[in-house]
């Protein structure tokens, strides 16, 4: 199990990649689900150019690792990853890389949902939606 | 009692400074820290306090040491 808060640009799909090949032994999963989630470029109407990402150091790990080993615990998993941004997040780039490996597909979809879902609504991050000149924090989740 | 006081995100912006160390004789509980933090300022609707890195409600005791921050509702949402 993984857990990254990353400041800066990363690749999601690179990155899973890279963590299967080096961490997931061939035949031990039938079942790999991910989850990317991006800076989108639309929002109450105005046009979001960036995104400032804020975390509580220390807190926001604890609670990351807490959501993936609940995951672990609660379903039959192989391996869990988990990588966040914080900062300044540009519009397109990844903000969240979830990646779960399980025997079977069932597993591997509930517990890739569980940890975004469980995320969205524990993990301590705020954000901050830069339009034109202005700074805007969001105030409410997406449905989903 | 020294307790360190954190604020993030909006909250931050509102209160207008990160945090501090907060020297006070006796505070009971987290809406007591906010009072002792924050003379005057009412402590806003759906605020979210965490002791030590745990959400707590504002009742919550706490101890010389500890480490309160305030922030609104995360990633936008509730809890």
């Amino acid at each position: 199990m993984k857990v990254e808060l990353l400041g800066e640009d990363f690749d999601p799909y690179a990155h899973l990649a890279r963590y299967q090949q080096s961490r997931l032994q061939s035949g031990s999963y039938g079942a790999a689900s991910c989850f990317v989630g991006s800076a989108r470029d639309f929002n109450e109407g105005e046009t979001v150019e960036s995104l400032i990402l804020e975390h509580y150091p220390g807190m926001t790990d604890r609670f990351l690792e807490r959501i993936a080993g609940q995951a672990m615990e609660r379903w039959s998993l192989e391996d869990v990853l988990v990588v966040h941004r914080y900062g300044k997040v540009l519009l397109g780039e990844a903000i969240v890389l979830i990646g779960v490996w399980s025997a079977h597909r069932g597993a591997a979809f509930e517990a890739c949902r569980f940890i975004i879902e469980e995320l969205k609504h524990e993990a301590p991050f705020w954000k901050k939606e830069g339009v034109g000149q202005r700074g805007r924090w969001v105030e409410t989740n997406t449905k989903g | 009692m020294t307790i360190k006081v954190k604020f993030f995100a909006s909250l931050r912006e509102r209160v207008g400074c990160g945090g501090m160390e907060l020297s006070a004789d006796r505070v009971r509980n987290v809406a007591e820290v906010w009072s002792a933090a924050c003379s005057g300022q009412p402590l806003p609707v759906n605020t979210l306090a965490a002791v030590n890195m745990e959400y707590v409600d504002i009742t919550a005791a706490v101890k010389d040491g500890d480490e309160v921050a305030f922030f609104p509702p995360v990633t936008g949402g509730g809890r």
